[in-house]
């Protein structure tokens, strides 16, 4: 067997979606889109609904592809090459938990609508910002036939927009998923949060003794599987910004002269750029083999190939950026530099659910024991 | 001069009280850490009034001469004073370019009268400079710098650009760099240097915004400004070297700097104090072991760091390599404080993914601090160009 089986679907949904992104959202236009995220998601989500990507991992019987996650990474990586900040991986995120954990009822209420167009997100990050998602404050207690729900999430992409949340909270002595309507949303106080990544619509949400419906909890959660996909999602989008920051890279050494040469020539330049070339080939690399293991159902092995592919990814794509400034000299300490834009994203992505010690804490018993 | 020790152990204590007294309230709005990044009225009068407090108390300038509105005191005083400067966590001094580049220049250079005209404003940040070198064509190769001056009667006419201002908005005098011969024997021989006053018909500046969000630096316009002659530092020509000198006091290379803080001082202690409030993963970032090897080794490199400035102040120990460690300071301090902030960074778990705001770790201070690190491994030349000029002048490796 080899390390990575790239489906029929996969090519097909990639070229689609290279084609996609370099028609409706050109790499020169980052910065105009970044004034206006909430016009550049209203365009995303109209061309994703009309791909059909809204539905990818949804079963047919609830108006979904019944495709996999590894269909959706090939999006979500031309989405960081194009450094789109849209509700897509938190929306991605909600369906699988709800397909992996939900009842048929469960199911068969939340699918068929994010199917036709939806938005939804996951409340998993406290104020702590333990990448441990077990780490959970956030309290449901069980009374008169309701849950009362009591806490706080952070991080929550796309708040605002969404159509309902999983948020996570103790129930019990057991973290469990719950699902929070729009309806009962506005009964929380919802706060916009600052983050370094200026693609990123990001809030926070307090849960004051919210009355929930005991069937919107999530009948098995599986912790483990939601994070198996985020970090899957995760390094798609480092997958694709890596390919992003290097091109950005590749236009500057290219054209910028001093001393009357390119300044590419210069081997202080030339070697680090060739080193995040084979970083980006390794990186995606390990994302195609974590998206066929997720696919192949062998959970260790899902865990070691996801937590890889998060961790060295995070690190190169943090390296990258960071260079991408230093290589641009005066020019890249400017806003208007497109290497601005990508190093913030690779923060964001570096100290999303787990940097790279994180990762490496828990594949060293995985891969020495 | 000599120095009497007891008199020095009273200037210790007398500075040390005066900056734990007067050390002013944090004002409503975010500083900036280093000259480069005042882009506000507020934050640029705030820094003014400071300095001058400082100098009006007599704790900068300490070593320079008494006739220009210096304090006529050896080095050591003013060494003193900065450090407790550096205690107290007071605001930098606004007007680095001319305390610590081009006042050390002018007093090395210049004419009596000269002296007296620029010194004692530069002390009390009356006056404030800004540095015209960079071109947008021309950065690290600042040898080839185009911005051109054509002699016209009494005047130079100037006309071009230069871009990365920092302080531009406020400076009423440029140390400028223009070319004013274009068939001199070299690249080199076709600059002259002048000290510009700002407030000229025909200069413009333009503001530019930085990665962080905020302003700070400019792009300044010449259209047919007229420079008086006597501007000019040194001869027509000479304008190179005049530039390296000044880049050597800008580098730290060579003594003769008023001193004082030049910007707001991050060191490792400050990442080990918080490494014990930061929490990753439900705990203090300290107790996690990787992040204590990466502490571990940045604290010995930050040692290693304070070893050689003493190492580099005895003789016999200067080995082989003589000049690497002071041709190296700015390289060393720039490179380490940028990974320091990016360290800082990964104390904070997902909070990592906040920028500046009150809910992030020390209010995003890291952040933004880790961002703003490149002005220190870009501006005054790249690390990339410091590594050559190391590598070819300490070293005697080949030119590329
Ligand atoms: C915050 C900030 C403040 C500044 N303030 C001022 C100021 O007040 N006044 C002023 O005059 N200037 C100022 N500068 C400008 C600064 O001095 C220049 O940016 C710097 O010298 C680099 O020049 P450049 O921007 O043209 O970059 P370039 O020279 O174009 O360099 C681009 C990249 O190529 C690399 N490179 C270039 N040549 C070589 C080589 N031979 N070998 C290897 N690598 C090479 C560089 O290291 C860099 O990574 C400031 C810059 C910054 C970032």
């Amino acid at each position: 067997m080899t390390a990575i089986e790239f489906s029929d679907e996969q090519s097909m949904i990639l070229e689609t979606a290279v084609n996609f992104f370099r028609e409706k959202f050109p790499v020169n236009e980052i910065h105009e889109r970044n004034e206006n995220l909430d016009g550049s998601t209203d365009l995303f989500w109209a061309g994703a609904k009309e791909l059909g990507w809204t539905g990818i991992v949804i079963p047919e019987n609830y108006g979904g592809l019944s495709l996999s996650l590894s269909e959706v990474v090939p999006i979500v990586e031309m989405m960081g090459r194009h450094l789109i900040g849209s509700p897509f991986i938190p929306t991605t995120l909600a369906v699988t938990a709800i397909v992996s954990a939900g009842s048929e009822e469960q199911k068969a209420r939340w699918l068929p609508s994010v199917a036709e167009g939806g938005i939804a997100s996951v409340g998993l990050t406290e104020e702590d910002g333990s990448w441990n998602l077990s780490d959970v404050k956030t309290n449901g207690e069980v009374r008169d036939g309701e849950l009362i729900l009591k806490g706080k999430k952070c991080f929550v992409l796309d708040a605002k927009r969404a159509d309902f949340i999983v948020v996570s909270a103790i129930i019990d002595h057991v973290v469990s998923l719950i699902i929070v309507t729009r309806e009962q949303l506005n009964k929380c106080i919802i706060r916009s949060e600052v983050v370094i990544d200026e693609t990123r619509q990001s809030f926070s949400i307090e849960f004051n003794d919210l009355k929930i419906p005991l069937t919107q909890i999530l009948d098995k959660p599986d912790l483990n599987d939601l994070e198996n996909a985020a970090l899957l999602l995760i390094s798609a989008e480092i997958s694709g910004g890596l390919s992003g920051v290097l091109r950005v890279i590749l236009s500057y050494l290219t054209t910028r002269k001093q001393f009357g040469k390119y300044i590419g020539s210069y081997q202080s330049l030339k070697h680090p750029a060739v080193q995040i070339l084979l970083s980006l080939e390794a990186t995606r690399s390990h994302l195609y083999h974590a998206a066929a293991c997720l696919s192949g159902g062998d959970k260790i092995k899902t865990e070691v190939a996801a937590r890889s592919a998060k961790a060295y990814g995070s690190d190169a794509f943090a390296f990258a950026g960071d260079r991408a400034i230093q290589f641009h000299g005066g020019f890249g300490f400017t806003y208007e530099c497109d290497a601005q834009l990508f190093l913030r994203r690779a923060l964001w992505c570096q100290y999303q659910f787990g940097d790279a010690a994180y990762h490496h804490s828990y594949l060293a018993p995985l891969l020495l024991d | 001069m000599s120095v009497s020790p007891t008199e020095l152990a009273e200037f210790e204590v007398q500075a040390d009280r005066w900056f734990a007294e007067n050390k002013p309230e944090k004002p409503g709005f975010i500083l900036p850490e280093t000259f480069m990044e005042v882009g506000t009225d507020e934050q640029f009068k705030f820094l003014r009034a400071w300095q001058n407090k400082v100098y009006e108390n007599g704790y900068v300038g300490l070593s320079w001469p008494k006739e220009f509105g210096g304090g006529g005191l050896p080095q050591v005083y003013q060494d003193i004073a900065t450090k407790a400067m550096a205690t107290h966590r007071v605001p930098f001094l606004l007007n680095t370019i001319g305390l610590n580049w081009a006042g050390p220049l002018i007093l090395s250079m210049s004419s009596s009268e000269d002296k007296k005209k620029y010194i004692p404003s530069i002390l009390s940040a009356e006056e404030i400079w800004c540095q015209g070198f960079s071109e947008p064509d021309h950065g690290s190769d600042l040898g080839n710098a185009q911005c051109k001056g054509r002699k016209d009667g009494d005047d130079y006419v100037i006309n071009g650009s230069k871009i990365w201002t920092s302080l531009g908005m406020y400076a009423k005098h440029m140390i400028l760099l223009v070319r004013t011969s274009t068939e001199a024997e070299s690249k080199y021989s076709g600059l002259s240097f002048f000290l510009a006053p700002m407030k000229t018909d025909g200069i413009e500046v333009q503001p530019i915004r930085k990665l962080t969000g905020e302003y700070g630096f400019c792009q300044t316009f010449f259209n047919d400004a007229r420079i008086p002659a006597s501007c000019m530092m040194g001869k027509e020509g000479d304008g190179w070297r005049v530039a390296m000198a000044t880049l050597m006091f800008e580098r730290s290379a060579e003594g003769g700097q008023a001193g004082g803080l030049s910007m707001m001082d991050l060191s490792i202690d400050d990442v080990i104090e918080l490494a014990k409030r930061a929490m990753r993963n439900g705990k203090p970032a300290i107790e996690d072991p990787f992040i204590r090897t990466e502490l571990v080794k940045l604290i010995v490199e930050a040692k290693g760091n304070v070893y050689m400035a003493d190492k580099a102040e005895i003789p016999a120990l200067e080995g082989e390599w003589p000049g690497a460690v002071t041709m190296s300071i700015k390289l060393r301090a720039t490179e380490f404080k940028r990974r320091m902030c990016q360290f800082a960074i990964s104390l904070q778990g997902a909070n990592a993914s906040r920028y500046i705001d009150d809910r992030a770790v020390d209010e995003g201070m890291w952040q933004r601090s880790y961002l703003n690190a490149f002005s220190g491994t870009i501006g005054g030349g790249t690390t990339q160009i410091q590594h050559n000029i190391i590598g070819e002048r300490i070293l005697g490796l080949p030119k590329d």
